[in-house]
């Protein structure tokens, strides 16, 4: 095996595309415990945490460009105003030492249907900025979930940030685990308001083979709003929009059974779950009070 | 491969490190620091916590290359000589170590929550501690250690 530290993006770019088999680490919080319990050896490690840029975040007409390197607890401490639902996202991986070290590049590369920032990156409708010695390519977080574990990346790719725009309304995420901290998520919910478009965007987590928006759930709600009028003048929601509301991302998930929880809870999981964020959204649109989380 | 790094304000080296070798590792049996516990190397016991650059991070996570050129603080560098830190004395005054098997991380993690929050309230003190996991308290004593040590204002 080799370590490798390149200095400079250009450095790590000509090396993955001469060895597209050295496999990038930036936290290591994924990479590391496949190496410690031997079930990775790859030829070599290609550290990112060397590279400046990487782990830089700056702003531009009214979007976030997040480096690939930015670590959870920075991202929280700095971008919760802007970005809301990613900095809540954040708050519930790990604990404070997986935080201080995980990043949200590392959580695409790892791209597990299970990964907290992928229901806010899809719901609020971020891209994924990727480069190659060939160039640099921008994935709408859409387009980049394949399958599981697998993502749009190709081999000589490396992940060198997301772009998302800057919260102009509510945001939420919330998710379910068995206890407060420390767990994966057995499902797992983002919602973004996007008054500006009339549209609502909303995606589930670990209740698929990837995540995913909840497509049925989000124009059946976009069309509610905008036909009631209710972006512009903010009433309560009726009830039965919210079960229907709840009822479609049910029917848009493909879960499993497995150790953490069953197929039928996470169906209904999630239909709580997008219940209850809508509710506290819409609150906080109402009102311009966050409500929870 | 060689990895440079400073440890506990000593500059160090170690030599023969595998390239895919953990930090914890690393200063465990390369550089004879055995304050870190190994336990899972998972990242979810919090017993091998350490300062990376100043921020507590799971030294089993870090590849040892990745520490190279960086400043490392384990719990060997938290006292004064003999003259325990405060977040350990009070760990012992409060009766929160018993086997001791988690004491080093969960030091570690508590005297950064205390350096950023000096007067944490108890969710505070739990959602720092929430990576330590520790078999034989019950936690209610580490809780205690805490808050004693925030009334001693350690935050040195
Ligand atoms: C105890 C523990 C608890 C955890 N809890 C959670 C949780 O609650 N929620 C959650 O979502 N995750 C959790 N994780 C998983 C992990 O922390 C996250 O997936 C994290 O975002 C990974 O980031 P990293 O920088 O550490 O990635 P790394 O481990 O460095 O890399 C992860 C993968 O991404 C690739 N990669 C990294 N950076 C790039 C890049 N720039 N370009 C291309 N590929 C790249 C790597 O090759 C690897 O395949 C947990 C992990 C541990 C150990
Ligand atoms: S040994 Fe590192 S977290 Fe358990
Ligand atoms: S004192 Fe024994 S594990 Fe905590």
């Amino acid at each position: 095996m080799e370590f490798l530290r390149p200095a400079t993006l250009a450095e790590a770019l000509a090396v993955k595309a001469e060895r597209p088999g050295a496999v990038p680490i930036a936290g290591g919080t994924d990479v590391m415990v496949e190496l410690n319990f031997d079930h990775r050896r790859p030829e070599a490690l290609l550290d990112l945490t060397g590279i400046a840029e990487l782990g830089e975040w700056s702003t531009a007409d009214g979007n976030v460009r997040l480096g690939a390197g930015v670590p959870y607890t920075r991202l929280i401490e700095q971008l919760g105003a802007r970005l809301p639902g990613l900095a809540m996202a954040a708050r519930t991986v790990g604990s404070p030492q997986i935080r201080n070290r995980g990043t949200v590049g590392g959580n695409l590369g790892a791209a597990s249907p299970a990964g907290d920032t992928h229901p806010v990156l899809l719901a609020t409708g971020g891209t994924v900025e990727v480069a190659s010695v060939r160039g640099i390519r921008l994935i709408a977080a859409d387009d980049f979930y394949l399958g599981v574990k697998r993502n749009a990346l190709a081999d000589d790719e490396l992940i060198t940030a997301v772009n998302l725009p800057d919260a102009k309304a509510p945001q939420q995420f919330s998710k379910i685990g068995t206890r407060n901290a420390m767990v994966i998520a057995v499902c797992s919910f983002g919602l973004a308001l996007h008054p500006e478009q009339g549209r609502v965007g909303a995606a589930i987590g670990s209740a698929a083979p990837t995540p995913r928006r909840s497509r049925a759930a989000e124009d059946f709600l976009s069309g509610e709003l905008t036909d009631a009028g209710l972006w512009e003048s903010p009433a309560p929601l009726r009830d039965s929009v919210c079960r229907r509301f709840g009822e479609l991302v049910a029917e848009g998930t493909e879960p499993i059974d497995d150790v953490r929880g069953s197929a039928a809870y996470r169906r209904h999981a999630l239909s709580v779950l997008a219940r209850r964020t809508l509710t506290w959204a819409w609150q906080e649109y109402r009102t311009g009070e966050r409500s929870c989380a | 491969m060689r990895v440079n790094m400073t440890v506990n304000g000593e500059q160090r080296q170690a030599d023969d490190v595998w390239e895919g070798e953990s930090l914890l590792y690393v200063l465990r049996e390369r550089l004879g620091l055995p304050g870190s516990k190994n336990a899972c190397e998972q990242g979810e016991c919090g017993s091998c916590t350490v300062y990376l650059d100043a921020v507590p991070v799971c030294a089993c996570l870090v590849a040892a290359g990745q520490a190279e050129g960086r400043e490392v603080r384990t719990v060997e560098g938290l006292a004064d000589g003999d003259r325990l830190d405060p977040v350990q004395q009070s760990f012992v005054d409060a009766g929160a170590v018993q086997c001791g098997f988690c004491t080093p991380g969960l030091v570690v993690a508590a005297h950064d929550l205390l350096a950023r929050v000096p007067e944490p309230a108890d969710e505070e003190i739990r959602e720092a501690l929430a990576g330590n996991l520790c078999r034989c308290t019950g936690y209610e004593k580490i809780l205690d250690a805490v808050k004693l040590a925030a009334t001693r204002g350690a935050s040195a």
